[in-house]
């Protein structure tokens, strides 16, 4: 037979069990030796929010040309307990195979299929053979899937040696339980499955990266060097990559008490003159709103990333939701200007990450990149990032001693509404930034006339932002001009629907896609330019409420007759898409 | 060399007259003056209360912030530039009420800050109610049946939460409050001085009289400010007898010495382009 995964010359694989298994750090070790072998990878994570016990599984799908989500079915289950035999069966492709323990048993009316081949595998047995753990057996159910692949094992055992470099024994376990899962399915299931998967060129300079080190790797690569953050899913691991790359990159990075000293410390950081961030998830953003307003009043640049998940309250803490989008924009006291953006995959969670440092200081404003779940914990492979926006710290003048006349004005009213900044530190000035209505001077002021000049002044760097902002291709188009239905989106469902078009396309019909990236400010022309005729409009949301819609139909009048919504905890499917557009047209 | 009127603002004193703000203000000022500190080697930090005016009075680099939040943003100001001289002012309501969960954090970090509290045991600038270090049966607009909740005990807190130095001075006693001041600011650590600050307008019951009558000089007493134990049960003194002085302290690494790239010197003076990003990418490769 001839796998199908989500578009030709591509599968997917499913390794399955319980929570503790190791399955996240499996699944992105095989996408890792797929992609090194000149493959494509898109990996994610499902797991409830538990650390032992419970239904875990990791969905690789894995292509010669670029993957952009996960598909609808998988073509191979590596089955880790009988759990995960049962749970994904109906997702199981026709043919598809399902490696499983040969110790358990398996009724034909258990599994209620007969298009699918269940595979059973000596794993507990090849894995006492060799005298390793139990979670070894992952390691032999990768060897497995290598062998119906038909895939050499050799790239995969020289990621294990670079990943447990050191750890000799470690090594050694792995590669003998690769090896054996290879060969035993080489052995007895050779002509299970029957898939090809060519490389399809373009460069072999890959990594392998979650959008939280997207993130974080952006970060570091626009100059950050004070990073402070509460420990909260799904953006944890941002803090988690910083601290442990911190002796290489100078960033002073601090896991503090709650969100509120998170983004207080950020602040305090960016008054004193360093590039400052910090990411959290929605309840630890509502903690931060507070002092969000403080950089605003105190016009104290910083970046703050917002990694979804479905509220409200702890509501689902391991799954993805875009609920939080009006929240983001809105969020906090008072009347400022911000930006909001909003990176659909790991290559602009780099990109868009330095574009929002810059955009922070050159405005001295707070940006917020918005994520969710299934952006920041999901794996892609993709060209190595490089740095193409470079370092813009705006009017930041950085002197031993200030030359100017009189004494400094930290809010000097400009024409643009920047007043030029200097380092506390500074010879001959003092630099007081106040929460308080202030003067230019900083000094506390309840004066109507000075209200109003310096609400006008912060309000004045909304419009320098807007036109700055209308022409960093704020509204991204993909798929045909002519198209019979335009996807309009924003996020992590770009994924799912660049994969959707790809299969319309395979029935006969032309789709487009828009991708609002800037949302704040609303990037007015430059929607209405994307929109263009690309037949019928239909919104696709991970929320209940369309809220890109009504920011949509705020700004433009544009409002959406077709919407697809989804707030399950789960990202779109390219099949959750095509139905929709095929019920639409 | 900084003379005392650079120090001074154009901004109007609105402090009530008699204020122990007053006190503390021009105290703050000549340890400034002592300590040989330029203008632009200090940043102040401020809460939310009648202390938080402190920003507008004083001539050095100042961040006004929210209520509660002096400890983290003052934390983030010491990191980010290490080579200023860091001071938080908070008041009673501020720094033990909303902001009391950070108190534990920076004392056990041992960030290199000073932390001065105005302590008057009242809300002065929302009109007079109950603050955490009122007393027990403290009559207010809050607690009209006089207030059920024994105080805070700022310094048993500050003890508890492993800070490295602990003190408390009285307003009225400006000559011993600026050798504090001087103390707590080349302590290298957390300084913790919590200030007896009379309020002229809502605390009719601790008043300049009232802690004349009480306060006593650890220093005049023997204490050791190396036992920890001696410092608690001072702590806990309060009635016939207040102690000020320095209670605690202890000499352990400031929280700045657990980051590798602060060895260097202060982040902003770091150049932001030298990251090898290469370098970073071979783990995902």
């Amino acid at each position: 037979m001839s796998a199908k995964g989500v578009n030709e010359g591509s599968v997917s694989i499913l390794i399955g069990g319980e929570a503790g298994q190791g399955l996240s750090r499996s699944g992105s070790l095989l996408g890792k030796a797929l992609m090194r072998g000149g493959l494509h990878v898109f990996g994610s994570i499902d797991y409830p929010s538990v650390i032992r016990g419970s239904h875990n599984f990791y969905t690789l799908t894995v292509s010669g040309g670029e993957v952009h989500s996960n598909g609808d079915s998988v073509d191979i289950v590596l089955a880790l307990n009988k759990e995960t035999v049962l749970l994904h069966v109906d997702e199981v492709s026709p043919g598809g195979v399902i490696v499983y323990d040969e110790g358990v048993e398996i009724s034909s009316e258990e599994l209620g299929r007969e298009d699918v081949l269940l595979l059973p595998f000596p794993l507990t047995m090849i894995v006492k053979e060799i005298g390793g753990p139990d979670v070894i057996r992952n390691t032999v159910a990768l060897g497995a899937g290598l062998g119906l692949m038909d895939i050499g094992v050799e790239v995969m055992k020289a990621v294990i040696s670079d990943v447990f470099a050191g750890r000799e024994r470690i090594i050694e376990m792995n590669h003998a339980a690769i090896e054996r899962g290879y060969v035993y399915a080489r052995e007895h299931y050779a002509d299970a499955l029957s898939i090809e998967l060519k490389p399809s060129g373009g460069s072999l300079d890959r990594i392998i990266v979650t959008g939280n080190e997207a993130v974080a790797l952006g970060a570091i690569a626009a100059g950050c060097r004070f990073y402070a953050a509460y420990p909260m899913t799904p953006a944890s691991a941002v803090l988690h990559y910083l601290i442990s790359t911190e002796e290489v990159t100078g960033m002073t990075v601090v896991q503090t008490e709650s969100e509120i000293s998170a983004l207080n410390m950020v602040v305090g950081a960016s008054y004193a003159g360093v590039r400052a961030m910090t990411a959290t998830s929605g309840g630890g953003f509502c903690l931060m709103t507070e002092a969000l307003s403080l950089a605003a009043m105190t016009e104290s640049p910083l970046v703050l990333m917002l990694g979804q998940r479905p509220g409200p309250s702890t509501g689902l803490a391991t799954y993805t939701s875009q609920g939080d989008l009006l929240f983001a924009v809105h969020a906090a006291h008072g009347e400022f200007p911000r930006v909001v953006v909003a990176p659909g995959d790991v290559e602009e969670c780099f990109h868009l990450t330095v574009e929002a440092f810059n955009l922070a200081e050159r405005h001295q404003i707070q940006s917020i990149i918005i994520t969710d779940k299934q952006v920041i914990e999901s794996h892609k492979s993709t060209a190595a990032f490089e740095a193409v926006a470079g370092i813009d710290r705006g009017e930041l003048e950085i002197v031993d001693e200030w030359k100017g006349e009189g004494e400094y004005k930290r809010y000097r009213i400009t024409e643009s509404g920047v007043s030029p900044r200097i380092l506390p530190g500074t010879r001959r000035a003092t630099v007081f930034a106040n929460s308080n209505e202030h003067n230019e001077y900083g000094y506390t002021t309840s004066d109507p006339m000075e209200t109003v000049m310096m609400v006008d002044k912060r309000m004045r760097k909304g419009s320098s932002l807007r036109a700055e902002i209308e022409a960093l291709s704020p509204v991204r188009v993909y798929g045909p001009e002519d198209a019979d239905v335009t996807l309009v989106g924003w996020g992590s469902t770009k994924g799912a629907a660049l994969e959707a078009i790809k299969t319309l396309e395979g029935d006969g019909l032309k789709a487009r896609f828009v991708q609002v990236v800037y949302i704040e400010p609303f990037p007015v022309e430059a929607f209405k330019a994307a929109l263009g005729n690309g037949g019928r409009l239909l919104l696709i949301e991970g929320n209940k409420t369309a809220q890109l819609g009504q920011i949509i139909e705020l700004n433009t009048g544009v409002a959406f007759e077709n919407v697809l919504l989804k707030y399950d905890g789960r990202p779109f499917t390219p099949g959750d898409i095509a139905a929709k557009v095929r019920e639409v047209l | 060399m900084v003379e005392l009127s650079d120090l001074g603002t154009p901004v109007e004193n609105t402090w009530c007259p008699g204020c122990g703000n007053f006190g503390i203000l021009m105290t703050f000022k000549n340890a400034l003056l002592d300590l040989g500190l330029e203008r632009e080697e200090v940043a102040i930090v401020a809460g939310i209360g009648c202390h938080g005016k402190i920003t507008d009075y004083v001539n050095v680099n100042a961040l006004h912030t929210i209520h509660g939040r002096v400890l983290p943003t003052a934390t983030g100001v010491k990191l980010a530039n290490h080579g200023l001289t860091v001071v938080g002012f908070a008041g009673d309501g501020d720094a033990y009420n909303i902001g009391i969960g950070h108190l534990p954090h920076a004392a056990r970090r041992n960030v290199d800050i000073t932390y001065v509290v105005h302590d008057n045991l009242v809300y002065g600038l929302t009109t007079g109610q109950t603050s955490p270090t009122s007393k027990r049966g403290y009559v207010s607009k809050t607690s009209p049946r006089g207030s059920f909740e024994p105080g805070v005990n700022p310094l048993a807190q500050a003890l508890a939460s492993d800070a490295s130095f602990v003190a408390r001075g009285f307003a009225g006693e400006p000559h011993h409050l600026r050798e504090l001041f001087k103390q707590a600011m080349t302590h290298k650590g957390f300084a913790l001085v919590d200030i007896l600050q009379p309020c002229v307008t809502w605390n009719r019951v601790n008043t300049y009289q009232f802690y004349r009558e009480r306060v006593y000089k650890l220093v005049e007493e023997g204490h050791d400010p190396a036992s920890f134990e001696e410092a608690y049960m001072r702590a806990r003194e309060w009635g016939d007898r207040i102690p000020i002085g320095i209670l605690y302290r202890e000499e352990r690494p400031v929280y700045r010495s657990n980051f590798p790239a602060l060895e260097k010197g202060p982040l902003t003076r770091q150049p932001l382009e030298d990251v090898n990003l290469e370098r970073l990418l071979g783990e995902f490769k």
